[in-house]
């Protein structure tokens, strides 16, 4: 089975459908969306919609914190911050439905020997960033207490990472190559973090994401390009702060 | 450690060629290193390619059925021809000596080339077939870039074996393609003197040793050795990386071309290394420590070897200029880049009869000629060398020099060699172009005569 995995898409439309035409060349089975739907970018109802006919379709939706960040709505702070003027206007834009679908999404799923999870699966509602080799050992200790379990996937961090159990007890940290598959044998366990479909962080404006075959046991993160002026210039047109659209044109 | 046995198809059709197949032997005996050696060459012979490793044939999961099939190269291992040589009592010559350096520092730098570091090449694992090409063998403690290193730890302990083992891996740094070029050091002092440079250490500390102590000067022990072949020995041994050869493709151009060679000190010397020197080596290797190397080819990459095609006749200044500055500009942004500087002469510019048209007269002539063009260039940081190459077809003799010394980088005139026959031989720049296995710079020419007005 192969699965593409998503994560982080940030209300970029222009980003996700890159990444689902990517997914479909590479014969992509099942889908798995692991958080952060929203939030920065210009497209919320959008991309919720999109998410929800994937989910019908038997795709795998995890919750994020962005999910919950958009669910109030306070107009009277005084000079918000641009995260928190993002999500008030997030707000605004979704239906009260589809804020409803996303607050009810489960923190984590697992699907055979698969876990996912928006940030780390051992505390997942306390959005902890799995951004080193300890906090990668503690998510992959608390996801693999199911027996079954062996590759734990998620996001949050915005970079691409993969961490694995080499001779030593530790976990060590290992940063892919785009494009090149890599041998994930199930007598390992694995721990990877997808990076951002919806806006890279790395100096690099190419969406993130990866695909899993379970069949071979090979996991490949990939970078596709996407028309990410135009997502630029659609969160300048929606009035949301200029610093998102800066972002998505060069990717940092 | 691993069974092998050779094996044919079970449907009896026919194989394209011969074919081992390796299973690992897991006894209470063995350690992890041994089932993980196993999974690193699994996972990296199946992506490796080329005449410089056995081809992968089929591979059983390793979880439930682990096993390897591969070609079964023919020919002799390095460490056979090192035991005929103990059992008649003879040395290996320099020529000898030479070819098989050459063949294995070739064999290693297509591996660089594919971003995978060997890190245990010795005698038992280089395999020469009979037409003089270097095969590796044994990819168990290999390192490639695109794959999480399976042999890596927080502790960062030394992997490999100790006779070969380069300093830095000692301190349990994995992926640097110089430590391949160190092993190769190795095994060459083996061969012209029987005797290993550092001994066959079984302690950690033993090995350590190599971080800051030289060998025995070869020549010390052999002293038919010429100076060049010591100070290329030498250098591969050199316990930092840095000082070593910076890519595998510049040791294999030195063994290929030893007349171009200079020999420092390093070649010369006979007596060891003092004792304070290596005193004071030994303070600073105390510090030594782990530091993560980049992708192989990208740092092979960034020592290239440059190639200048210089032409010799019916050619005009600006065009020579014009060479210059774009090799100058090449080489500057690529400080440990080596350079060779190329003409091509016509086989029947020689005479046998005629002293002065003898071919080593005309070859010194044209030397010269290609010494002077390339003395204005600030050479202080690229080994150079120069060629003369006889050929009628020119293109053709640039673009087999260029693949046979992996050459990264060709710099011509964009139309040279015959300014009257032009019209037919603008067409060597474009066939070159077409058909060599690098980058192209074709240079059109200038005059620099906005230079030439403030001049002095």
């Amino acid at each position: 089975m192969k699965y593409a995995l998503l994560s982080d898409i940030h209300s970029n439309l222009h980003a996700l459908d890159a990444c689902l035409a990517h997914a479909q060349t590479q014969g992509v089975e099942r889908i798995a969306i692991l958080g952060d739907l929203v939030s920065y970018g210009a497209f919320p109802c959008e991309v919720v919609a999109r998410c929800q006919a994937l989910q019908d379709a038997g795709a795998v939706v995890v919750r994020g914190n962005h999910e919950e960040l958009v669910q109030t709505h306070n107009v009277n702070t005084p000079n918000p911050s641009l995260g928190s003027q993002t999500a008030q206007w997030t707000h605004d834009q979704l239906s009260p439905a589809q804020r409803f679908w996303l607050e009810t999404l489960p923190l984590t799923e697992r699907v055979d020997q698969l876990f996912f999870v928006h940030a780390s699966a051992d505390a997942p509602e306390r959005w902890r960033y799995v951004e080193d080799e300890r906090i990668a050992g503690l998510s992959l200790d608390a996801a693999c207490s199911h027996p079954d379990v062996r590759y734990v996937f998620g996001g949050h961090v915005h970079h691409q990472s993969l961490y694995y159990r080499g001779t030593g007890r530790q976990l060590m940290a290992f940063k892919p190559t785009a494009g090149v598959p890599i041998p994930t044998p199930k007598h390992r366990q694995w721990i990877a973090t997808i990076g951002s479909v919806g806006q890279p962080r790395d100096g690099n404006p190419r969406a993130m994401y990866a695909v899993f075959d379970s069949t071979s046991a090979k996991l490949t993160f990939h970078r596709v390009a996407y028309d990410h002026r135009a997502a630029a210039s659609a969160v300048r047109e929606a009035g949301l702060p200029e610093f998102f659209a800066q972002r998505l044109e060069t990717g940092k | 450690m691993a069974h092998i046995y050779e094996v044919t198809y079970a449907d009896e059709r026919a194989a394209p060629f011969a074919m081992v197949m390796k299973v690992p032997r897991m006894t209470a005996g063995d350690g992890a290193e041994n089932i993980v050696g196993f999974e690193v060459e699994h996972q990296i012979l199946q992506v490796l390619h080329g005449t410089h490793v056995p081809r992968f044939v089929a591979a059983g999961d390793l979880a439930s059925l682990p096993y390897l099939v591969m070609e079964h190269v023919q020919g002799l291992t390095l460490q056979q021809v090192l035991d005929v040589h103990t059992h008649d009592h003879t040395r290996a010559t320099v020529p000898e000596m030479s070819r098989l350096g050459a063949a294995i520092a070739r064999a290693a730098h297509s591996l660089h080339q594919q971003n995978t570091c060997h890190l245990d090449l010795k005698p038992a694992n280089v395999l020469l077939h009979p037409d003089g090409h270097a095969v590796l063998l044994d990819f168990g403690l290999s390192c490639h870039a695109h794959y999480p290193d399976l042999l890596a730890e927080e502790l960062r302990k030394a992997v490999g074996s100790p006779a070969w083992i380069a300093p830095e891996q000692v301190v349990g740094v994995r992926g640097d393609p110089r430590s391949d070029i160190f092993a190769i050091g190795v095994m060459l002092y083996e061969l012209a003197t029987g005797e290993l440079p550092f001994g066959n250490p079984q302690t950690n500390g033993g090995m350590r040793q190599r971080l800051w102590m030289d060998p025995t000067p070869p020549r010390r022990l052999r002293d038919d050795l010429p100076e060049w072949f010591q100070e290329v020995v030498l250098r591969c041994l050199e316990p930092e990386a840095a000082k070593r050869y910076p890519s595998a493709a510049h040791l294999a151009f030195d063994l290929e071309h030893p007349e171009q060679i200079k020999v420092t000190q390093r070649g010369q010397q006979i007596q060891g290394t003092p004792f304070f020197t290596h005193f004071k080596r030994w303070l600073k290797a105390a510090g030594m420590h782990y530091q993560p190397s980049p992708l192989p080819s990208q740092q092979i990459d960034e020592v290239p070897i440059l190639m200048v095609a210089v032409p010799h006749h019916d050619v005009s200044d600006a065009t020579l200029y014009s060479l210059r500055q774009a090799v100058a500009r090449s080489l500057g942004i690529r400080p440990g880049a080596r350079l060779a500087v190329v003409t091509v002469i016509s086989p029947n510019l020689s005479s046998t009869s005629e002293h002065d048209k003898s071919e080593t007269t005309l070859h010194r002539q044209y030397r010269t000629m290609l010494q002077q063009w390339a003395q204005p260039l600030d050479l202080d940081d690229h080994q150079t060398s120069y060629h003369v190459l006889e050929a009628s077809d020119v293109a053709n003799a640039l673009v087999r020099y260029a693949e046979g010394n992996n050459v990264s980088m060709i710099v011509m005139g964009a139309a040279t060699h015959g300014l009257q026959m032009q019209r037919f031989v603008a067409t060597v720049p474009i066939k070159v172009a077409m058909e060599a296995p690098c980058t192209v710079i074709l240079v059109k020419q200038s005059l620099p005569f906005e230079h030439l007005d403030h001049s002095t």
